[in-house]
């Protein structure tokens, strides 16, 4: 028992416990989504198109949430709006934004004197350094996240599986693709104190990648996405603290085996499958 | 069973059925006798308009700087059951997304359900082509008809008794009653093609917009599907669907639209055997029809390629609508 106890005496691993629960079940939401739109590129474009708002909001000495939210919203709504506008493949603009926001924000970086020591912690997240304020700022902006879609579950759903069929029928599938990008935005600002930019992709993919292996039906995937998300997210804090070993990266690794796992065993493409087949 | 996401069991079915005519085609030409009067936009455009669910009036289209539709006049009366038949790149699902407000035309003017297209969406349900699905997305037969109710529910509101017993019906009416519970993906080509249909019908549509419902399905399948279609036609309601099988045109539908980048002819669906009109539909290209060889040269009709036939209550009027030789497209 002391294992799973011992750590919760200390006020900083019980405010990442509470922190590192919340983005897992805002990330396996989103990231139900995410991933049955094959929107999994996006997100790590908008992840990185972040970096630059952190560095200006250092440099104005503003919010860095505020800072994060701000540059990744902007990003995700301009991969729309160029992409309409230039006729050019989607994955072209993403590459050509993904590449040119990530260069603004090291081009910033690297003008400020003397500071370097918190590049790590940007890119690669800062769990067990959370404060009170930041995990307050989080609860809210997940709360929002999870509100939104909350409304518009069915509307996203339907745009999701067939857009051509839901806007004949009067769904605003142009509006809500905006709004779904910007929900994308403020989930990967939320998810980046946690795991940083680099790794952020992984919390809002590879729990619902998992879920999609097992599931059939829409909010079975969408459940088993949130119980991976947050067993992962658990299960990883605890193994970084007892092997003293990067936060993000254990619950990514977790994360990561469980999809494995389940590749290997599932009852679609592993082992249950070829037993089920051969039956 | 288990099959991998987005295969099917026949997916083989779902090839080009552009020139397959089945032998029995002359069979239930005497349809056409039923047929409701046509309408015709060019000869007394006011009445029609008046009259139709669907109107569309000097419309051109298409996709960046490709054209697709060229100056598009049709009208389309409430309780039509209307083939649209063309080759590959015809228009076909160009003319549909048009009408669905999909896709805003260059020019003309568009109304459906007696407004602009777009305004009236949710009487409207309009069903993609099968290519078009994500077969694997985790969604079940019933999870897909019950969407048909989403748009009416609008968000905050959830399914009620109302929406469940539309759903059960309309899948009960497209014979998917045993398969409610199954993922879409698991489900043969003809049973995807009754899960759309059945979506289509739960929404409770005054106008049904097909994108090709009866490709690659069996002929029991086609027989059902269309059994479903005409009886909502019956009902009043309005049915324009896309398709290659011009058999299935000419013995199931009321009338056909036959349609080349222009509309080439909009009539009884007996037209669509009517070997003039299949050639400058189709261009030179070998058919079978009734169990006999057509060849169908295209050189007789150089003259008037883009010529334009006004079929109207059995008569024709041949009108030279004759543009110059160098617009001749897509030969």
């Amino acid at each position: 028992m002391d294992v799973l106890l011992e750590p919760l005496g200390h006020a900083f691993f019980v405010r990442a416990l509470l922190a590192a629960v919340v983005v897992g079940t805002v990330c396996a939401v989103v990231g139900t989504y995410v991933v049955l739109k094959g929107l999994a590129f996006i997100g790590d474009a908008i992840s990185h198109a972040a970096f630059p708002g952190i560095v200006a909001a250092y440099l104005l000495r503003g919010p860095f949430l505020l800072g994060a939210a701000v540059a990744a919203v902007a990003t995700a709504l301009a991969i729309g709006w160029v992409g309409r506008r230039s006729g050019i493949r989607a994955d072209t603009v993403i590459g050509v934004l993904f590449a040119g926001t990530f260069a603004l924000g090291v081009f910033l970086f690297s003008t400020i004197e003397g500071y370097v020591a918190d590049l790590f912690s940007f890119l690669f997240g800062y769990l067990l350094a959370i404060t009170v304020e930041d995990l307050v700022g989080l609860v809210v902006l997940a709360g929002i996240v999870l509100a939104a879609v909350g409304v518009l579950w069915k509307e996203l759903l339907y745009s999701t599986f067939d857009p051509l069929g839901a806007a004949a029928s009067g769904v605003r599938v142009d509006r809500l693709e905006s709004l779904f990008l910007a929900l994308v935005a403020v989930t990967i600002v939320i998810s980046l104190q946690a795991v940083g930019i680099i790794l952020v992709v992984a919390m809002l993919v590879t729990p619902a990648a998992t879920a999609q292996l097992l599931a059939v039906r829409f909010g079975s995937m969408m459940g088993l996405a949130i119980a991976i998300g947050v067993a992962a997210s658990v299960v990883g804090l605890y193994l970084s603290y007892w092997l003293d070993a990067a936060s993000g990266a254990t619950i990514v690794l977790v994360q990561t085996a469980a999809f494995v796992a389940a590749l290997l065993i599932g009852p679609r493409t592993g082992a249950l499958a070829r037993r089920a087949t051969t039956a | 069973m288990t099959l991998p996401p987005g295969r099917s069991p026949d997916a083989a079915e779902t090839t080009d059925h552009a020139w397959s005519v089945r032998p029995d085609a002359h069979r239930r030409a005497d349809r056409a006798d039923r047929r409701l009067p046509t309408v015709d936009a060019g000869v007394d455009a006011g009445h029609a308009r008046a009259h139709a669910d669907v109107w569309l009036s000097d419309v051109s289209a298409g996709y960046g700087d490709r054209q697709a539709l060229e100056k598009i006049d049709v009208a389309v009366e409430a309780g039509s059951l209307l083939a649209i038949v063309g080759p590959n790149g015809a228009g076909k699902s160009t003319l549909l997304k048009v009408l669905a407000g999909l896709l805003t035309p260059w020019t003309g003017r568009v109304e459906v359900l007696g407004h602009p297209a777009g305004q009236q969406a949710r009487r409207v349900a309009y069903v993609p082509q099968a290519e078009l699905v994500d077969w694997s997305f985790p969604v079940t037969a019933w999870d897909v008809a019950m969407m048909g109710r989403y748009p009416a529910l609008g968000p905050l509101r959830r399914p009620t008794a109302v929406d469940t017993r539309a759903v059960r019906e309309a899948l009960e009416q497209v014979g998917m009653s045993a398969e409610l519970g199954t993922q879409i993906g698991r489900l043969s080509g003809g049973q995807r093609r009754r899960v759309f249909l059945a979506r289509a019908l739960a929404a409770q549509p005054d106008l049904y917009l097909l994108d090709e419902p009866v490709t690659g399905v069996d002929a029991t399948t086609q027989e059902d599907l269309m059994d479903v279609l005409e009886a909502e036609a019956r009902r009043g309601r309005t049915v324009l669907a896309t398709t290659h099988d011009l058999a299935c045109a000419a013995q199931r539908f009321h009338t056909v639209l036959a349609v080349n980048r222009t509309v080439v002819a909009h009539g009884a669906s007996s037209l669509v055997l009517d070997p003039d009109v299949l050639a400058r539909t189709y261009g030179g290209h070998l058919l079978v029809v009734g169990g006999r060889s057509v060849v169908l040269d295209d050189a007789h009709h150089h003259d008037d390629a883009h010529g334009e036939r006004h079929f109207h209550e059995g008569h024709e009027t041949r009108r030279a609508h004759r543009r110059d030789g160098a617009r001749r497209s897509g030969r």
